[in-house]
């Protein structure tokens, strides 16, 4: 284990092995919801070179679309929606607990906005993809 | 204690609606656009797409959509590094992290102006 080394004097650095998350579930659980911004990222990038690509024409589009054809590339886009979906999952039942709303006096269960936002992310993109669909 | 002003609540802000769009939008997105798209079970015609990305509102909904994430995963990523231990390089790591983020911004707009 090497020691880390404070530059700022006053903090408090605790001091764990780089592999502390792996000794618990919820450990492990808070470093993927954190290691799903990482896929989203990725996908992001690449979203945005096919949003260039479609501005290239037709041909740089279908060479896009090809690349990501590979099954690498299709790996990837697997595990980055399980990545996404659990973003989405965890980020939901967060902002039930986070984001306190109150009818009058009474605050509404934080199941009940959780519950709120799962309907909307189906809403959304249940529109989304019925826009795409329909071509 | 004496109270430092910091650009932390910007970043952080950032964070939480980078958040927000990649929890709401992302995945139905990286299904289509990752897997429907290439796999053909989606067919998208690129004069169609054209005809989309060209349209001024979806230009704001695709830096929505691309660029705001990116500060989320800036942050995340920051707290990544330090998280395994790097405390050491808390500065340098900021600066990569956000820094990432902001080329990631310019990039996207200027993708975005071209089209």
């Amino acid at each position: 284990m090497t020691a880390p080394q404070p530059r700022r004097p006053g903090l408090y650095y605790p001091t764990l092995p780089a592999t502390w998350w792996l000794r618990r579930p919820s450990y492990f659980k808070f470093m993927m919801r954190e290691l799903s911004s990482v896929f989203v990222a990725i996908f992001l990038v690449v979203l945005l070179v096919q949003v260039r690509r479609i501005g290239q024409g037709p041909e740089a589009y279908a060479a896009v679309l090809q690349t990501l054809r590979a099954p690498g590339w299709i790996l990837f886009h697997v595990v980055a929606l399980g990545f996404a979906i659990f973003h989405s999952v965890t980020w939901f039942n967060l902002t039930g607990v986070v984001q306190v709303v109150r009818v009058g006096e009474r605050q509404v269960p934080p199941r009940l906005v959780a519950g709120a936002s799962f309907a909307a992310w189906g809403a959304v993109s249940l529109v989304l993809l019925w826009f795409f669909v329909r071509g | 204690m004496a109270t430092r002003k910091t650009i932390e609540p910007f970043w952080w802000t950032l964070f939480s609606v980078g958040g927000v769009v990649a929890a709401f939008l992302v995945p139905v997105h990286l299904f289509v656009h990752g897997l429907a798209a290439p796999l053909g079970w989606i067919p998208l015609g690129h004069g169609s797409l054209l005809a989309l990305v060209t349209q001024p509102l979806v230009k704001v909904y695709l830096f929505v959509l691309i660029a705001l994430p990116l500060y989320h995963w800036a942050h995340r990523f920051r707290f990544i590094l330090e998280d395994v231990g790097l405390h050491g390089f808390r500065t340098p790591i900021a600066i990569l992290s956000y820094g990432a983020a902001v080329l990631g911004t310019v990039a996207t707009l200027w993708v975005l102006w071209r089209i």
